[in-house]
């Protein structure tokens, strides 16, 4: 299973990557009718995206009359004074094929108004070339690339990952609090070993099992990514990406038009060379940290709501206080804290133990103070010794509850119990 | 050998235990015995040290209960409690180990009981293929295998087939004779006559009746006799030393129920009848058991 789910993964982005640019090849032809008064457009519209253009001498009346009979997919209507142009179909036409015309009516009609002002088109696009910025960095040891994109790249996976592993790792300790419970196995072992020990021992158990899934799954993408990164340098890859690319800036007319410039040999190798400027060990070093002690921290709770319910519908109504200020964090670091890592909102959320794991990993690549880093660090710890506590007290009294309606205020109870 | 001392146990809405107080001698097969609901399983728990009580104490051989005595008890709870994705013979090892044992010591005897008890062959399969009988069997195993001295079995033959429960029967009194200590917790009441040596009855939280199993049935000896005979039907002229409680025919002969007046004695009653009516047999209804619990549970006197 460990081994299965990387391939899995990277073998579905693959896919889905190819059969995206195949797109061509693989969709459905769109034939387009063209009533064209201003005669701007006549067999200048290119057949490309698997749009073809047929140009007919019909007026708009006759040729919509007859649309339906035609067989074409769709009837394109441009007036003389160009605002104000239709496309017809029977059925709705999509947003890409839409853009792919808008695209090409824009750049024909954006030459025609540059020729009769006299503006020669080649001039122009030596104009319109755009700057691009190569970020650096100062540190200690001189300059260096920053490379802002990989370090977005970075947080972003590192938040993604912990946030979703802390789900997956604490519901197994849950399930498997509550089949201990359920299959009446917790009476017995109980009457060997203190309930907390129990408690933690499956809480270390899972946990172990997700820390050495995590470093076969880092050994495993590293090793891949090397093999891909060697093979894409070699093969043809320009065609493809050129495409992807295309597809993506369909919104903006202009940046289409500028697209064909990247050039995607250059940009993978950039990507190996720039992981330099972030230090590898030390964003794996706590990232494995973060993953751990969220991890110990969260399934404290897991557990605590697993020993309070009697199957795993019941644990519902937990779920929602868990889950909220891990979704919480979630939007706000991809959306807030990637863009500002040291407003004191970002610096905040990279604290407080329940919502650090996934805000300080997205900040860890763009460089945190260490005395943050450290105090981040020790709150984490006394946070999970907390839920712990927490958790083992309610632990060791609902595991025996059967029947009892699960409320805070009967965990509340739990919690108060002597010893 | 335990000593139970004023247990109280209140869980929130109501007490299972009140003041219950039980002393269990060494080498004996003790039976707790009460309708669902009296505090037995609460009593158990705390035995175990799954819970604690609110109050009072109970001494093991003259120490006060702590985690020491964990692997000198055995606990068979009345639900089955394993793993049902785990092999046998690996969750037995696992839980001996949880009481002490090591790891080779565990197997050996695993192997060993598994063999005594017909279950060898099913070392390798998980909880779940095995049917409830054997599962049962599997964890007597993991309640004796690590020799403790005091055994705690709750409702240890619901669910065995007449031969099965034979065998684990024949095994509790092997380990009874061995030395162990046996506490039952049961509603079978045959059982209880056939094994226990003393029992209690809880209900309601109370003890309500406790001592050797001879000594109660003799408090509630009444003089009932049940005589079969063969001959005419005895009339009721009064002048009997027996009151008669009911009769009727069997087989070519009659039985009767009588009741000794006060005062008279068997053998009042047999001078009585010798010149009237063959007798074929005399014998005392001891009231069982099951009768005594029922008495005691619906008349709370």
């Amino acid at each position: 299973m460990t081994f299965l789910v990387p391939v899995l993964f990277i073998g579905m982005i693959a896919l889905t990557g190819y059969l995206v640019a195949k797109q061509n090849e693989l969709g459905d032809k769109k034939t387009v009718e063209v009533v064209d008064e201003s005669n701007m457009f006549l067999n200048k519209m290119k057949n490309r995206d698997n749009i073809e253009y047929h140009y007919i001498n019909d007026n708009y009346a006759t040729a919509k009359a007859n649309f339906s009979k035609s067989g074409y997919s769709y009837l394109l209507y441009i007036p003389s004074s160009l605002t104000g142009v239709q496309l017809l179909s029977e059925k709705k036409a999509s947003a890409i094929t839409l853009q792919n015309i808008e695209n090409g009516l824009s750049e024909i009609a954006q030459a025609q108004r540059l020729l009769s002002a006299g503006i020669d088109t080649a001039v122009l696009a030596k104009a319109q070339k755009p700057i691009s910025i190569e970020a650096r960095q100062i540190t200690e040891a001189g300059e260096k690339d920053a490379q802002t994109y990989i370090a977005y790249g970075i947080g972003f996976i590192s938040a993604l990952l912990i946030y979703m592993s802390l789900f997956i790792y604490g519901s197994q300790v849950m399930r498997g609090v509550i089949e201990e419970k359920v299959s009446r196995v917790v009476e017995v072992i109980i009457s060997s070993v203190k309930p907390f020990q129990l408690m933690l021992g499956k809480i270390i158990g899972i946990g172990l099992v997700g820390l050495t899934q995590f470093v076969l799954w880092i050994v495993l993408s590293i090793v891949l990514s090397t093999g891909a990164g060697t093979m894409l340098a070699n093969s043809n890859v320009e065609s493809k990406s050129a495409q992807v690319t295309q597809m993506q800036n369909a919104t903006t007319p202009r940046a289409a038009v500028t697209a064909g410039g990247q050039s995607p040999e250059n940009s993978m190798a950039a990507i190996m060379r720039s992981l330099d400027s972030i230090p590898i060990a030390y964003t794996i070093g706590c990232f494995l940290f973060y993953f751990l002690f969220g991890y110990l921290l969260y399934s404290a709770i897991f557990a605590a709501v697993g020993s309070a319910v009697d199957n795993e519908t019941e644990t519902q109504q937990f779920m929602l206080p868990i889950t909220l200020p891990l979704v919480f964090t979630f939007i706000l670091s991809m959306n807030f804290v990637i863009n500002n890592p040291d407003s004191p909102l970002s610096i905040w959320l990279s604290m407080i133990p329940f919502t650090s794991p996934i805000a300080m990993m997205i900040r860890i690549p763009f460089g945190v103070p260490g005395w943050q880093l450290a105090a981040s660090m020790l709150l984490m710890i006394t946070g999970f010794l907390f839920t712990t506590w927490v958790a083992g007290r309610i632990y060791r009294v609902g595991i025996l509850m059967y029947g009892k309606k699960a409320s805070y205020k009967e965990l509340a109870k739990w919690f108060m119990y002597k010893e | 050998m335990l000593s139970v001392r004023h247990i109280v146990k209140q869980y929130a809405s109501q007490r299972a235990l009140d003041d219950v107080s039980i002393e269990i001698e060494k080498g004996k097969v003790f039976g707790l015995l009460g309708p669902n609901g009296a505090g037995k399983t609460s009593l158990i728990r705390i035995i175990n040290q799954i819970t604690a009580p609110d109050s009072g104490e109970i001494l093991f051989n003259g120490e006060k209960l702590n985690q020491v005595h964990v692997e000198r008890i055995g606990y068979l709870p009345e639900e089955r409690g394993l793993y049902k994705k785990m092999e046998i013979g690996e969750q037995i090892i696992y839980l001996a180990q949880l009481k002490g044992l090591t790891r080779d010591e565990a197997r050996r005897r695993t192997k060993y009981w598994f063999e005594k008890l017909g279950i060898q062959g099913w070392w390798n399969k998980k909880i779940e293929e095995l049917s409830k009988g054997m599962q049962q069997k599997a964890q007597f195993v993991a309640t004796v295998l690590h020799e403790p001295e005091l055994l705690i079995l709750d409702e240890p033959f619901t669910g065995f087939d007449p031969v099965n429960a034979e065998i684990i029967k024949n095994e509790i009194l092997e380990l009874n004779k061995k030395g162990a200590t046996v506490i039952f917790s049961t509603h079978r009441m045959e059982s209880v006559e056939e094994l226990c040596d003393s029992i209690a009855l809880l209900n309601l939280s109370h003890k309500i009746l406790d001592g050797k199993v001879k000594d109660i049935r003799n408090t509630y000896r009444n003089g009932t006799y049940i005589l079969e005979y063969e001959g005419d039907r005895l009339s009721d002229n009064g002048s009997a030393p027996f009151t008669v409680l009911s009769e009727a025919s069997l087989d070519g002969g009659r039985q009767m129920k009588l009741k000794i007046n006060t005062g008279c004695k068997v053998n009042d009653v047999l001078q009585y009848l010798l010149p009237l009516v063959v007798i074929n047999r005399v014998e005392e209804i001891i009231p069982t058991m099951n009768e005594i619990f029922i008495q005691t549970v619906s008349n709370p006197n």
